[in-house]
């Protein structure tokens, strides 16, 4: 009987852990990302062919009446594009502390160019509309000139011209292009979002012409070797609402797209990783590297600009063909396969707004703060691509300042044509109705780009250890809670590991004098 | 004279070298977690430290069920007689070769030295280990999809108290595995507790741990 008590003992612990197992609560159905696969690998077939309809068989003289025969038959669509941000540059916002602002392309200030208002014959390349010379005087009522075809060209020859305040190219085949409307494809939204702040991949870090068609390496979801996902099948549109949002002009904790609305929040079979959830980003893991392709720009000094060579402006190039210096905008800093910096952010963002006083001209000014803490329940760990740039500010009104820069001449103090700095942002300042005491100082500025895109197949995730280390964690940054691995409290560790010495040492010490006594009690009695 | 007396049952012997692997297992996971040492790799480290941590519980359970049917714990109950001879015996009599001041039997194994270490093992370190581990388990992080009363704070207080606990339990072991030399001869202790028989001086019959046992 004695000797059964520890084959019974082991058995009853088998059986213990064997219920403990079972137990654990299981997750989603493995087969979940199987019905996903299937959904989207589905090609969307267009419901009519627009080659057949007669009102689109003409010769457009102007691209506005190709605007007013799509009118013609979407009854009322131009209504909700001119309720979009597309077509308004401004939203309402609600910033904490500061109350209702209106915010968005036409009074932004950002690192980049800086201002694109007083700009607008070429900012507004990417404005849904045609003829945006000013926001001013822009007429935000006239359906006429909506863009209709930037969006839903399915021939991928439409182009905008450059300066030209959104106007088509003059080579554009109007009628061709109207014949192949559909649904919006990576190429119709790229075309402006992949080019933000005047090149490829100079802004976002994660949006670049390597996500036309990009590798299931570059991006899962998108990839032309994957399920070939658009951009539209994850920015929800209704009645020409795009689901999701860019912190650099959003502030509100609303219309955002989440991996968990098709993943859910529980998307791993081990309970460990899905714990993470509750605190941790899906992107934060599941986006490693950005830039993965093409190097983003991630230093802006605007303090070398207007150099000229032989009274001409000039670029000049690095190896890899990014432009490191252009007359125009200054010297810029390019990096590729980028690891994010990471973040605790809530959905919400404060906002530096031309005119704000800067409190602390030796601190670099933040022009989007994100939001969040650990302590706070709405937070998680994002990563972000972090923009550092030189830029203009007075240092008697303790403001930003922006330029005008650009004119479709010289003569009217723009700086990309004339190159005077204080005169192009004298005259900037003005079109706005801004003060500047015409002292010109530099200052530090730094913007924070949630990374969303360029998500990785599931081999290429962050490792645990990546955080979950002493030395070189991903987020070292984050000191607000206590990390397993990564923290301890010194005065614990320093006690303990004396503790453990000296016990070591007592041990030996002791076991030593006992060996020596009994070595000379023998040779005593031998003697 | 002597006489062969068993003093560890089979239950006590897969008891002590379960709880022995098992503890020497979560240290050397546990240390892993912590960042300072590098054996599975952090992620294979936190799947084994949990593991192991359930088998422990399972053990322990067991264990405390054992104590209380068979009246065991009586033996870790304190006392402080003896206690002055028992250190003077570790700090001069072992080194004159004197005798044990106190004598094992069955019916009681443990010298008053013994006692309180193992008293203090069972009612401080390894609940403080073990209340310390289940809430580092199944922390939480504050969130307000829950219980807002449940919701801790910070996994720091947690966390360090589990590394104290690691760092006593640490150090009891070197100084537990070195007193075991300490018996009649270096290795008599541990045959003891691997056989489960030692031999005694026996000046008047004892009763066996089978009668002891079955009161």
């Amino acid at each position: 009987m004695r000797q059964a008590i520890p084959i019974l003992a082991t058995i009853a612990l088998v059986v213990v852990v064997a219920a403990v197992a079972a137990l654990a609560p299981k997750e989603t159905p493995p087969d979940l990302l199987s019905q996903l696969r299937e959904r989207y690998s589905k090609r969307h077939k267009p419901s009519v062919d627009h080659r057949r309809f007669t009102q689109l068989q003409k010769k457009f003289k102007k691209p506005q009446e190709v605007t007013e025969a799509c009118i013609g038959c979407h009854n009322g669509r131009h209504i909700e594009v001119m309720n979009s941000n597309h077509w308004n540059w401004e939203r309402e916002e609600y910033i904490q502390g500061r109350g209702v602002v209106y915010l968005g392309k036409r009074n932004a200030v950002n690192n980049f160019c800086l201002s694109a208002q007083g700009n607008e014959l070429a900012c507004a390349k990417c404005h849904v509309g045609f003829g945006m010379t000013s926001v001013k005087t822009f007429d935000f009522n006239d359906p006429r000139n909506i863009d209709c075809l930037v969006c839903h060209d399915g021939t991928g020859t439409y182009a905008k011209a450059s300066n030209a305040g959104g106007a088509p190219s003059p080579g554009v085949n109007l009628a061709l292009v109207a014949a192949s409307v559909g649904r919006p494809q990576r190429s119709n939204c790229g075309v402006c979002h992949f080019y933000g702040g005047g090149g490829n991949n100079v802004k976002h870090g994660d949006l670049e012409e390597a996500m036309f068609e990009p590798s299931r390496d570059v991006d899962v979801h998108m990839a032309v070797d994957g399920i070939n996902m658009q951009c539209v099948d994850c920015h929800i549109t209704e009645k020409h609402m795009i689901r999701g949002q860019l912190y650099s002009l959003s502030s509100m904790n609303r219309n955002r797209i989440t991996c968990e609305q098709c993943h859910t929040s529980t998307p791993h079979e081990n309970e460990l990783l899905n714990e993470h959830t509750l605190k941790v980003a899906c992107q934060t893991c599941h986006i490693p590297v950005y830039a993965k392709v093409n190097a983003t720009k991630i230093y802006w000094d605007w303090s070398t600009a207007g150099k000229l060579r032989d009274g001409k402006p000039y670029r000049e190039t690095d190896a890899e063909g990014n432009i490191t210096y252009l007359s125009e905008k200054g010297s810029f800093r390019w990096a590729k396969n980028l690891k994010p910096e990471y973040v605790w952010f809530n959905g919400t963002a404060t906002h530096y707004l031309l005119g704000d006083k800067i409190a602390d001209p030796s601190q670099p000014v933040v022009l989007n703060r994100l939001n969040g803490s650990y302590a706070d329940p709405d937070a998680k760990i994002f990563p972000v691509k972090v923009m550092h740039t030189k830029q203009w500010y007075d240092p008697i009104n303790h403001i930003l300042v922006a330029p005008k820069l650009f004119a479709p001449k010289p003569g009217e103090g723009a700086f990309w044509k004339d190159f005077e700095s204080l005169r192009a942002i004298e005259v900037g300042m003005k079109e706005r109705g801004l003060p500047f005491s015409g002292q010109l100082g530099f200052i530090e500025t730094v913007m924070y780009w949630p990374i969303n895109h360029m998500v990785s197949p599931k081999e290429k995730t962050v490792q645990c250890s990546e955080c979950h280390t002493r030395h070189g964690s991903r987020i070292a940054n984050l000191n607000d809670f206590y990390l397993p691995g990564r923290d301890y409290l010194p005065l614990v560790d320093r006690a303990g590991k004396a503790l453990v010495t000296f016990t070591l040492l007592g041990v030996l010490a002791h076991g030593g004098l006992r060996i020596a006594t009994s070595l000379k009690r023998r040779r005593e009695g031998q003697s | 004279m002597k006489k062969r007396v068993q003093i560890y049952t089979g239950f006590e012997r897969f008891w002590h070298w379960m709880q022995a692997i098992l503890v020497l297992f979560l240290a050397l996971t546990g240390f892993e977690i912590h960042g300072s040492v590098r054996f599975f790799g952090f992620e294979e480290a936190v799947r084994y430290h949990n593991i192991a941590a359930y088998l422990l519980l399972a053990l322990i359970v067991f264990a405390i069920f054992w104590h209380f049917t068979t009246g065991q714990w009586r033996q870790y109950v304190p006392t402080l007689e003896n206690v002055r001879a028992q250190l003077e015996y570790y700090v001069f009599g072992i080194f004159r070769n004197a005798p044990h001041p106190t004598k094992k039997t069955a019916l009681s194994k443990l010298n008053p030295l013994q006692k309180i270490t193992y008293f203090l093992l069972k009612v401080f370190l390894f609940p403080l280990i073990v209340v310390s581990g289940l809430l580092y388990m199944f922390y939480r992080y504050p969130t307000r999809y829950g219980i807002e009363a449940i919701n801790i704070e910070s996994l720091r207080f947690i966390a360090i108290a589990h590394t104290l606990g690691a760092f006593l339990m640490v150090a009891f072991v070197i100084l537990h595995v070195y007193m075991t030399t300490t018996g009649e001869t270096a290795l008599s202790n541990l045959r003891a507790m691997i056989t489960g028989y030692e031999d005694m001086d026996e000046p008047e019959p004892a009763p066996t741990a089978q009668e002891v046992t079955q009161p």
